[in-house]
């Protein structure tokens, strides 16, 4: 706990919902960067739920320009510091995971393979929340979302889950970590020494969603600490070449019991489940967790 | 002192001698060669600068906005479909009321996909609060472009400057460049006053609730209007230093033409020596070449065309299911002032077809003939067009 | 009100301009002799509106409701009980 700084560079005021993980993820991120940054951020919960004009709970400068390209203009805040010689100052971007897996993909792809130096934060809530829970690459599969509904000819999502992770590892990205909001001093220690680094870094963070995952507002940390605990979600960091996964649960829990806690997974049939069993079960062998 | 050069380098020379510091462009025909120049000035230390190798003309603009809004010059160059990608970000940087300064060498539109020249890109984005200014020769690219930095940053406006592609990007002209040392008298520190700095956070890029965003799309809309001045007073200056200025629009024997061309680009040129060969023979015909065209210059608009009989609105761009822009904003201009000249809309040179003399001879005839008989039969036209081949 | 140019807002941290509390219907209740100061309530508030002392302090200006802290609380010493009852 006394690795995690007092000061709130998030003032309280925002309208994000009651209970959401999302916030309470760039919270920590914060505490972990400091005031020392310059935040891009894509179109998306976490920006207008905190600049409604003409209030603002950002206490470190921001920019806001579009949807699609937060990787895009963290590149030219990057190259801007450079030029002024302002290397104390970190460019960093934060987008939901729309704005990374899908429309934000070309500018983060472009960003990382120029080498940009900044970092790069995604917070994933596993669909378009702000826009009302529309699916995304990164929503999971058999998730319930507005444009994957639950009917007769259709139930749910039917593709699995985007793995931007690794596609950031592809580019050669010197540091790319998954992390959870229910671990913070995990996500602390990840954000930390990706800022530190000179050049492009990506961290990841699993951050449920309220009204868009179905659950209660006090269980969102527990249903994101559910996630890593069942291997649904797998916290790690790549670096030098080289993938490490810093939290191995115990003794792994039925992914069922990550899945009932949310309404979203509500229709799910044993069959379903087990199918999301043997996916989960996949990528934990792929990452070495029994 | 005097070199050749094409429009594309005199582009390039421009932002070098603006000492530009983030070039962040993706290549386009017939831009190319700008982002291939800037590429070399950089790399063989003649500008210091950060020259980004940005994967499209989306994240193009997109870098220049994060580049400007932490405080330094940013530049960007494309042309057509690189436009069109981009002008989602077009209105951003405007409505952020960012200084960024980008040339765009005309290029038609696709589809049908064409690389070669009309005025059909920018024409459609003049809806975006970007000042657009054309240019009708490499010499006036060169000066435009120096200046659009000053006034940009000035007025905390982006400025587009508008050349055609092919006839001035890929031609070579004399053009008189001034040196390091005059631009650096003439244009300041690049200076954007909220700059990103956590000394001072700011928050750029709110959400414009419904309680105050007309209030600050009134207050843009005021900002690019009143650029006018601003633009008028730079290039005044401009004309001190270097002997050169061109105002918000040029007029060429047009004060007692009774048969005005109104026109903006390279056109102009070819539209002088038919004003010239014609007034040789007595033809009281004029030309008024339009450089500034957002902001629209109504007032010198309707005094520069108002005591015509008729005006023949010559331009390469066409507004699918209307007109050509230019023409429709300038009979905009007119309405209510009971001074309307009659008006004709020449549409010529898509995709880079050749207007030659006798196009434009023949747009002053029809119009003169409007003049005379105080009657217009067809109020659009187009000009080289194969008849033949769209006959039903 | 001055409106700046571009809507830039020239004020950090000015949405605390508005009290997010008057949205909660559940109110966190803390039992003192319950709370052991480990400061996971103050953590996992997405809202900053709970401190780290102990027993810590709710700020009900901003306070949503949730129940996040409540939730986790390691030892149970949050309780949430319904806005009007005593």
């Amino acid at each position: 706990m006394k690795e995690i700084s007092d000061v709130e560079l998030i003032a309280p005021g925002h309208r994000a919902c009651a209970g959401c993980a999302c916030v309470l993820s760039l919270r920590h991120a914060l505490k972990a960067l400091g005031k020392n940054v310059i935040i891009s951020q894509a179109t998306g919960c976490m920006e207008v739920t905190t600049t409604p004009y003409p209030e603002t709970a950002w206490r470190v400068p921001w920019i806001h320009v579009a949807f699609e390209n937060a990787a895009a203009v963290a590149s030219g805040v990057s190259r801007a510091l450079k030029i002024l010689g302002k290397t104390h100052i970190k460019s960093v971007a934060i987008a939901g995971d729309g704005g990374t897996a899908d429309i934000g993909l070309q500018a983060l792809s472009g960003a990382m393979e120029r080498w940009e130096d900044m970092l790069y934060i995604c917070y994933d809530n596993e669909a378009y929340m702000n826009t009302g829970i529309q699916r995304s690459g990164a929503t999971p599969f058999g998730a319930w979302t507005t444009t994957t509904p639950v009917g007769k000819t259709k139930r749910g999502e039917d593709r699995p889950k985007k793995d931007i992770p690794a596609i950031m590892i592809a580019h050669g990205t010197p540091y790319v970590a998954t992390a959870s909001v229910a671990y913070p001093l995990d996500f602390v220690k990840k954000v930390k020494k990706a800022a530190a680094i000179r050049g492009p870094t990506y961290v990841h963070v699993h951050a449920p969603c309220v009204p868009g995952w179905r659950i209660d507002s006090s269980k969102s940390i527990e249903v994101a600490r559910l996630a890593v605990l069942t291997g649904a979600w797998i916290l790690y960091e790549h670096e030098g070449g080289k993938t490490t996964v810093t939290f191995k649960p115990a003794k792994r829990r039925p992914v069922a019991e990550y899945l009932k806690l949310q309404g979203r997974f509500r229709h799910l049939t044993e069959e379903e489940i087990k199918e999301i069993q043997k996916m989960v079960d996949e990528q934990c062998r792929r990452l070495g967790i029994e | 002192m005097k070199q050749i050069m094409d429009g594309n380098e005199a582009v390039a020379l421009a932002a070098k001698l603006a000492r530009v510091k983030v070039i962040s462009a993706y290549p386009i025909t017939p831009q190319t060669t700008v982002v291939e120049k800037l590429a070399d000035y950089v790399s063989n230390g003649e500008l210091d600068a950060e020259f980004m190798k940005v994967e499209s003309e989306h994240s193009a603009m997109s870098a220049c906005i994060g580049a400007a809004a932490t405080g330094v010059r940013a530049f960007t160059a494309t042309s057509s479909q690189g436009l069109m990608l981009m002008s989602e970000m077009l209105y951003v940087a405007a409505g952020l009321r960012l200084p960024i300064v980008m040339t765009n060498a005309n290029r038609s539109i696709s589809a049908p996909l064409s690389i070669w020249c009309d005025q059909q890109d920018s024409m459609t984005v003049r809806d975006s609060g970007w000042i657009q200014l054309y240019c009708e020769n490499n010499q006036e690219i060169l000066d435009t472009t120096i200046q659009a930095f000053r006034i940009s940053e000035e007025l905390l406006l982006p400025v587009m400057v508008c050349y055609d592609g092919y006839i001035l990007s890929h031609t070579l002209e004399p053009v008189d460049c001034p040196d390091q040392a005059d631009v650096d008298a003439f244009l300041p520190r690049y200076n954007y006053p909220y700059a990103l700095d956590p000394e001072k956070p700011v928050s750029i890029g709110a959400v414009g609730v419904p309680e105050y965003y007309m209030e600050f799309r009134y207050l843009l809309q005021k900002a690019v209007q009143e650029s006018k001045a601003k633009i008028v007073e730079i290039d005044r200056e401009f004309k001190r230093r270097y002997g050169r200025g061109y105002g918000i629009l040029e007029k060429y024997q047009s004060d007692d033409a009774e048969v005005v061309i109104l026109t903006m680009g390279s056109l102009s040129c070819s539209c002088k020596d038919i004003v010239d060969s014609l007034r040789q023979r007595g033809e009281k015909v004029g030309l008024v070449k339009l450089k500034s065209f957002r902001p629209f210059p109504t007032e010198e608009i309707i005094e520069a065309l108002g005591r015509a009989k008729a005006v023949a609105v010559v331009e390469k761009d066409i507004s699918l299911g209307y007109a050509g822009g230019l023409f429709i904003d300038t009979a905009a201009a007119f309405v209510n002032t009971g001074k309307a000249p009659l008006m004709i809309n020449f549409i010529c040179g898509l995709a880079g077809r050749d207007v030659t003399s006798a196009h434009l001879k023949q747009a002053i005839r029809e119009t003169q003939k409007a003049a005379e008989t105080g009657k217009v039969e067809k109020k659009i036209r187009w000009l080289g067009l194969q008849e033949k081949l769209v006959e039903e | 009100m001055k409106l700046k140019p571009g809507a830039v807002i020239t004020e950090p941290g000015s949405s605390e301009r508005y009290e997010t509390g008057g949205w909660r219907t559940f109110r966190p209740h803390i039992d003192d002799s319950k709370c052991t100061g480990c400061g996971i309530c103050w953590l996992f508030c997405p809202e900053a509106a709970i401190t780290k002392d102990k027993p810590p302090k709710v700020d009900l200006r901003y306070c949503k409701g949730c129940g996040i802290c409540a939730n986790e609380c390691p030892v149970k010493a949050i309780i949430m009980m319904e806005e009007g009852r005593k």
